[in-house]
């Protein structure tokens, strides 16, 4: 070992020791397995947001009040609680209401950040209908099409292209999100990082290389957002 | 025939539309006219439901399509209708926008669709546009797509709702003479205009609205010739200089 890393006292002890680090690579398929889960979660959580986001949001535009009324107190319960609580309730209250019903963690955890974030992304895509012009409406309308059939080929195609990097966003914060499953031992990359961590107190090297796993996967659809607002914008 | 029953709209506290009757024979070309705000814009959207009259009734070849439950999507689809501002749909091809409809809604064959499609750009001159999008087009071009549109859905009906208000002055001509060409097949037309010479030259009747209400009705001549009314008279004398 070279003699100026002997010199760095935080390598030597505490919680970032070289002994640490070791310890964490020579275990580090864990945390591989664990990020396989995250990635699962995240890209199942996000087709159920998108399902859920995009019914919502053509709820909340809808000329009738119950459609729109059960959008808001969709939406408004989903962005108002908090996700980690959302969870719990997932995992601990399915079983009361319905015993014997076995739902597995993942599954869980795809239900908990798709519905959370389906809240969310139903605000994008509402805002995104809402800057499509009337014009457009009433042009579709005119040939007849129904109410559903102008949002499927008419207003919506073109709201997605606007609502494009406010989803990317979306899809960073659920990939983020995707974390709370740790509580209910959802073997995710959090779940993880932290059980290893804590069994032989080695946290920090593992939030490190964690959080670092985090950023390899949010980081490129954060740059992504970036690009597709400038094309907006170009637009 | 299309029949207008004591149609009022009204926006909060404005009367748009004041007890209008109305009766527009098949094969007709009605021109409406009046100053801005008349409402005769209102009137035209009544005919297709996109205006809802506050009262009264709009019956198209005998259905009632402000009744409850009335099939008004499918009265719709022979009411075609263009509009000012051509709204055109920006994320398709103009052959996109012209088979658009006549694929999801109708249910006819994409081939069949196709087909007609070009059929009809061809008639406003567009067919070697089919493949480019409504933005790369004029505005002149683009009401000619929205025709052609319109023109796909085989209507019965076309209503017209200031078809040339939004264009350049040297595009009006171009569109005002599809228009023109239209009129003499068999459909029937409702034109809401500002285009005098287009009135004179291709309408059966002229209708003019002020302030909610038909005050002239009849024929080119009668209106332009011989008008019975002083706000009639007072317009023209604005319009005719």
């Amino acid at each position: 070992m070279p003699a100026f890393i002997e010199n760095i006292a935080f390598l030597q002890e505490g919680p970032f020791a070289i002994p640490r680090w070791e310890a964490l690579f020579t275990n580090i398929d864990v945390i591989w397995q664990g990020a396989l889960v995250t990635l699962l979660v995240a890209s199942l959580g996000l087709v159920l947001a998108l399902v859920l986001g995009t019914v919502i949001g053509v709820m909340s535009t809808s000329h009738w009040k119950i459609p729109r009324a059960i959008a808001r107190v969709y939406v408004e319960f989903f962005q108002n609680t908090p996700l980690l609580i959302q969870v719990f309730m997932l995992y601990n209250a399915i079983p009361l209401l319905y015993p014997g019903l076995f739902i597995p963690v993942i599954v869980i955890g795809i239900m908990g950040v798709g519905m959370y974030h389906g809240a969310y992304i139903g605000e994008v895509v509402r805002a995104g209908i809402q800057s499509i012009g009337r014009g457009q409406l009433e042009a579709a309308l005119s040939q007849g099409f129904s109410y559903i059939g102008t949002m499927r080929y008419v207003i919506i195609p073109q709201a997605m292209r606007i609502v494009l990097p406010p989803l990317t966003n979306q899809a960073v914060n659920l990939i983020k999100n995707t974390s709370v499953i740790a509580i209910i031992a959802g073997g995710d990359l959090m779940y993880a990082g932290d059980s290893f961590a804590g069994r032989y107190g080695h946290y920090g090297p593992t939030y490190v290389v964690v959080g670092l796993i985090y950023f390899m996967m949010c980081f490129p659809l954060a740059v992504l957002t970036r690009r597709l607002e400038d094309r907006t914008r170009a637009a | 025939m299309i029949e207008l029953i004591g149609v009022s709209k009204h926006f909060g506290l404005h009367y748009a539309l004041k007890d209008i009757n109305l009766q527009v024979p098949t094969g007709q070309k009605l021109v409406i006219i009046g100053p801005s705000g008349s409402g005769k814009s209102t009137l035209i959207r009544c005919i297709n439901m996109l205006e809802k009259p506050s009262a009264g009734q709009v019956i198209i070849d005998g259905v009632d399509i402000t009744a409850h439950r009335a099939p008004v999507a499918k009265v719709r689809q022979e009411v075609a209708m263009v509009f000012q501002q051509f709204n055109l749909y920006p994320h398709k091809t103009v052959l996109e926008n012209v088979s658009l409809a006549p694929i999801v809604v109708c249910g006819i064959s994409k081939e069949e669709a196709t087909e007609s499609a070009l059929k009809y750009l061809d008639r406003v001159g567009l067919a070697e546009k089919a493949d480019q999008y409504p933005a790369q087009l004029s505005g002149g071009q683009q009401q000619r797509v929205a025709i052609a549109r319109a023109l796909n859905m085989h209507p019965k009906v076309m209503l017209f709702d200031e078809p040339t208000s939004a264009l350049d002055p040297e595009m009006i001509q171009e569109v005002l003479e599809v228009i023109i060409g239209l009129a003499h097949s068999g459909i029937t037309m409702l034109v809401v205009t500002h285009e005098m010479g287009f009135a004179k030259e291709a309408a059966d009747r002229v209708i003019f609205i002020d302030d909610g209400s038909i005050i002239e009705d009849g024929t080119p001549e009668h209106f332009f010739e011989n008008p019975q009314h002083d706000r009639t008279k007072l317009f023209l004398s604005k319009i005719l200089r």
